[in-house]
């Protein structure tokens, strides 16, 4: 009996095992920060090198860590979402990575500056920390200095109301975070 | 036509050896100029991933090897610089996953397999030993 429900089980086992295998994404690979605090970095400002960005700016309150270049396509695709999110109130942080400071300076007065501070990376050394890949990049920091989610790619409404608003929900209420209502919560 | 063959498979013998990085960026000491060469093969590029950041020609494969050089030339072992990418990248950055609880099965599975296979042919073996010879042969 055995000898024919084994080979079967095993049919089974494996084909499950390529199933699950083959519905996976590959190119989903979690951020080895969540859940960690956030890297310890230190950059100037685009806008005012005198002004820095670090990780004490981070803590305290609920943000997003926005990874943008003029270099990047996408970036430009997102940045509209990104601008109506800060009107709403919502603190957003940039990282400006690879980029020349002068063309930085003019996407942010072309196209509006959603960021409170924006980084200024040239060779990516706190990009690096931040493990990030490549641009756009956007994190959700919590207000106690954790990551709490990491998304690759350009952040879209249906993005943002999948992925962000639920941990946003999650991780702070009307009282610390008086956006949430305004950024589409409850 | 068989030049043509010729010259495709010619350079298909080179494609194995394509490598994104420029002589210049190794160092001039042999021994570390070797470690950081064996290193960068086996960090595997986060961004376009069935590639080492020795092959990559992304971005930030060229940061993470300008990166590995920094730590190298300040002295950092190779266990300390995997340690490092792992902690920004995850262990996916390395191609030869450490032994932790996480990545137990991938080391075990080889082996466990093996002994299953060695199992299953003994009793085979096994079995057919003890079958009378005659019985196996026809009349």
């Amino acid at each position: 009996m055995w000898r024919y429900v084994l080979p079967l089980a095993i049919f089974v086992g494996i084909a499950a095992l390529f199933g699950v295998g083959l519905t996976i994404n590959p190119n989903h690979v979690p951020s080895a920060l969540l859940g960690k605090p956030v890297p310890t970095f230190s950059l100037p400002s685009v806008t005012d090198p005198d002004d820095l960005l670090s990780t004490q700016t981070l803590a305290g309150r609920v943000s997003l860590v926005n990874v943008w270049g003029t270099w990047c396509v996408e970036c430009r695709h997102e940045h509209a979402f990104l601008v109506e999110l800060a009107r709403a109130g919502l603190p957003i942080y940039g990282l400006n990575v690879k980029d020349d400071r002068a063309a930085a300076i003019e996407w942010l007065s072309r196209l509006g500056d959603p960021y409170v501070t924006s980084g200024f990376d040239p060779d990516g050394i706190a990009a690096i920390e931040w493990g990030v890949t490549g641009a756009p990049e956007t994190f959700l920091v919590g207000s106690d200095g954790t990551v709490l989610y990491k998304h690759i790619s350009p952040l879209t409404r249906g993005v943002w109301e999948r992925d962000f608003l639920p941990l946003l929900e999650e991780h702070c209420g009307p009282a610390d975070c008086p956006f949430l209502a305004a950024v589409g919560g409850p | 036509m068989r030049t043509l063959t010729w010259l495709l498979s010619s350079w298909l013998a080179f494609a194995g050896c394509a490598l994104a990085v420029d002589a210049q960026e190794g160092f001039d000491d042999p021994v570390l100029n070797e470690r950081y060469r064996a290193l960068i093969r086996e960090i595997r590029c986060p961004k376009c991933q069935n590639e080492s950041i020795a092959e990559s020609d992304a971005p930030v494969a060229a940061d993470l090897r300008r990166e590995v050089r920094r730590l190298i030339a300040e002295g950092a072992s190779d266990d300390e610089i995997k340690t490092f990418l792992a902690s920004r990248y995850g262990e996916f950055v390395l191609y030869r996953p450490r032994l932790t609880p996480t990545t137990l099965a991938i080391w075990a599975a080889p082996f466990v397999l093996l002994g299953l296979g060695g199992l299953v042919f003994w009793r085979i073996v096994a079995a057919r030993v003890n079958q009378p010879l005659d019985e196996e042969l026809p009349p």
